[in-house]
């Protein structure tokens, strides 16, 4: 069985290194950037579905990473003594002391790790430490979704404003639109949502993934087993950070901007969209969502613009009350619509329904038991 | 003016944005005490009394056509609620964060939904002629300082439905009983208490008096979809500062935010007093993570 999972996974790896020889020049482009996208989706499956925190915030991240490069990728487009176009619109004489940080290549690539990591550490230690989680937490990342979303786009002198960063296009001497240049960005993408992928699953089968569900189905009993879950939480939600300054990075390598646009309220919940369509218990789950949300979108965007956020605001509601699971349970599709029909159709069958679900759920941990007996 | 008045003017604008603050927070505190849910498309109730204002105000003519509006709006955002909730909320009992989910996908709708019907610009509804014009301090200290009436009758109505509210919650039978599932759901359902009803109850409730907000929301600025979007997150700060469902915590809180985002304004810009707001309430839950008011109880999970 593992090894024919394995398999599973190693020919589709195959299959997806051969992309750049199947797919015309346009869906190599989103593939790529969606494949950088799911390496955050597949953090977020980690935060949300292992350890039961939901961030509403996580394009926060995902800009630091983006922002973070993107100085680097703005610095080397200039000539000596240039600066950037909306500082001379805004009456910037020079660089400010911080930009100038990011000339060397590779403090920009570290820092578009560390500070999302290090960010989406201290925020979350200083509201977990005090025991507010749940919906509590949801609403803080909102809140900050929103503060830096505003903040970007009121720092114009320094941030871009509205627009963001763009006008860049080589890294370390490369030319990023050179069709070569975009080949070997969509494998090491490739490569690296592997790794992260492979990570993920080596983390949920280690004392540490047990602990998350523990702290997800029931924090109190893991406290009054002596363990203390505020580290752990902190833990894996800076490591959902890390995943999306990576992907943020990633993705504004592949698509040449970045801009407040991309991490306010929405998109930040967007995010949420893709890993719970493709199911927040699944890593390759929330892999799959994020393809099958994108390239809906894509698709949805490109015949009627207006109809994607009423697609995307049923997805929300379907997937919620049909299928909690998502795609990742969807042999469980029909019956659980069937019985959601009854349900809405005869209002007092439901209380039978009820009694019996209730009675099955019984059975089963009294075999459970059994079996651990 | 003078400084004196500079600052009260701010204060003024303080508190009559604590007002809508409250009126769009009470509701989501009342179903987030009672039910422990949170309702993303509780903006969209704001937007959504704004436009049946806007509809009402078209047909209805005369002094009292706003009033109308009001009464339009409360009803109409207090249907949709209830509708909301037999159709989605009562049926993710339990799942507070699937919930919020859910609703953030209705508020999508509602937000698109309002898009295609009104267009993207905002409509605008005009003051009845009673709510013109405003109060001006000639002397003193104040003088130059000039409070709209519109910005009064905000204030005045918020302090009309907290009063109505507070009499409804502790005079009347109904009353009786959301007091009884907000203290102990299950003991109240014991005696007899039909807490469906009361969920229902809370519900459209809160999302009436958010269309209420929106109503008075639209005498001040034209109506937009996303006009619920620009207030929601200042209710869901309130409701962390203000305590789990506990009305005087809302009160309080909603002056706190209001104040401190109209009078951080006067040296920075609004963006940051958004900035400095959230690290506040950061820096506020280290201090007490429950909120202003602390409901006594003993029970482990409190939300």
């Amino acid at each position: 069985m593992r090894i024919a999972k394995g398999l599973g996974y190693a020919v589709l790896l195959l299959l997806l290194g051969t992309a750049p020889y199947l797919l015309s020049s346009y869906h190599l482009s989103l593939l790529g950037r969606f494949l950088a996208l799911s390496i955050l989706a597949l953090g977020l499956a980690l935060v949300w579905g292992w350890g039961g925190i939901l961030s509403l915030g996580q394009g926060v991240f995902f800009g630091l990473g983006g922002y973070a490069l993107a100085l680097h990728l703005k610095l080397v487009a200039l000539g000596p003594g240039e600066l950037p176009d909306f500082m001379v619109w805004t009456g910037m004489d020079h660089l400010p002391w911080w930009w100038d940080l990011f000339h060397h290549a590779g403090f920009a690539l570290a820092a578009a790790v560390l500070v999302p990591t290090v960010a989406a550490a201290g925020f979350s230690w200083l509201v977990f430490h005090r025991r507010v989680g749940g919906v509590y937490f949801a609403l803080i990342t909102q809140a900050l979704a929103l503060a830096f979303a505003t903040l970007l786009i009121s720092q114009q002198p320094y941030t871009g404003g509205f627009n963001g960063l763009t006008d860049y296009s080589t890294l370390l001497g490369v030319q990023l639109n050179d069709p070569a240049a975009q080949r070997g960005l969509y494998w090491i993408t490739l490569a690296l949502l592997a790794l992260v992928f492979a990570l993920g699953r080596w983390l949920v089968s280690t004392d540490f993934g047990r602990i998350l569900v523990a702290i997800r189905d029931g924090e109190n009993r893991l406290r009054f087993l002596g363990y203390n879950p505020a580290p752990y939480k902190v833990a894996v939600f800076a490591l959902g950070g890390a995943l999306a300054g990576i992907a943020g990075a990633l993705f504004t390598l592949h698509v040449g901007v970045i801009s407040p646009a991309m991490i306010g309220v929405v998109p930040s919940i967007e995010m949420v969209v893709w890993v719970a369509v493709g199911g927040r218990k699944s890593l390759l789950g929330a892999i799959v969502g994020t393809l099958v949300v994108n390239f809906g979108k894509d698709w949805v965007s490109s015949a009627m613009p207006e109809l994607w956020l009423f697609v995307m605001g049923l997805l929300f509601v379907m997937v919620v009350m049909v299928l909690p699971q998502g795609l990742s349970s969807i042999k469980d599709f029909l019956p659980r619509l069937r019985s959601v029909l009854s349900k809405l159709r005869s209002p007092q069958k439901k209380k039978q329904d009820k009694a019996v679900r209730k009675a099955s759920v019984h059975a089963q941990s009294l075999g459970c038991e059994a079996q651990n007996d | 003016m003078g400084d004196s008045a500079v600052i009260a003017g701010q204060l003024f604008n303080g508190i009559s944005l604590a007002s809508i603050l409250l009126l769009a927070a009470l509701g989501l505190a009342l179903s987030f005490g009672v039910m422990r849910v949170i309702n993303m498309a509780h903006g969209e109730m704001l937007m959504v009394g704004g436009y049946i204002s806007y509809l009402v105000l078209r047909v209805v003519h005369g002094p009292m056509a706003f009033v109308c509006a009001l009464a339009a709006a409360f009803l109409g955002a207090a249907l949709l609620g209830g509708l909301l909730e037999l159709a989605i909320v009562r049926h993710l009992y339990g799942r507070p964060l699937d919930t919020l989910l859910a609703t953030w996908g209705i508020s999508l709708i509602l937000q698109q939904g309002a898009r295609s019907v009104f267009g993207p610009i905002g409509v605008e509804v005009t003051a009845p002629h009673w709510l013109e014009g405003s109060f001006v301090f000639e002397k003193g200290i104040l003088a130059g300082v000039s409070l709209p009436y519109v910005r009064l009758f905000i204030i005045a109505l918020a302090v009309f439905v907290l009063a109505a509210m507070g009499l409804f919650i502790a005079r009347t039978s109904w009353g009786l009983w959301l007091r009884a599932v907000h203290q102990d759901r299950e003991m109240a359902e014991a005696h007899g208490v039909n807490t469906r009803w009361v969920d229902l109850l809370v519900f459209a409730l809160g999302t009436g008096i958010a269309g209420l907000a929106g109503s008075a929301l639209a005498l001040i600025a034209p109506v937009t979809p996303t006009v619920g979007q620009s207030y929601i997150v200042y209710a869901f700060l309130v409701v962390i500062v203000g305590g789990l469902g506990s009305l005087l915590g809302t009160i309080l809180a909603a002056v706190l935010v209001g104040l401190f985002s109209s009078s951080v304004q006067i040296f920075t810009s609004v963006s940051l007093a958004d900035v400095l707001l959230l690290v506040v309430v950061v820096i506020f839950i280290q201090f007490r993570p429950r909120g202003i008011v602390l409901r006594q109880s003993r029970a482990l999970e409190e939300g």
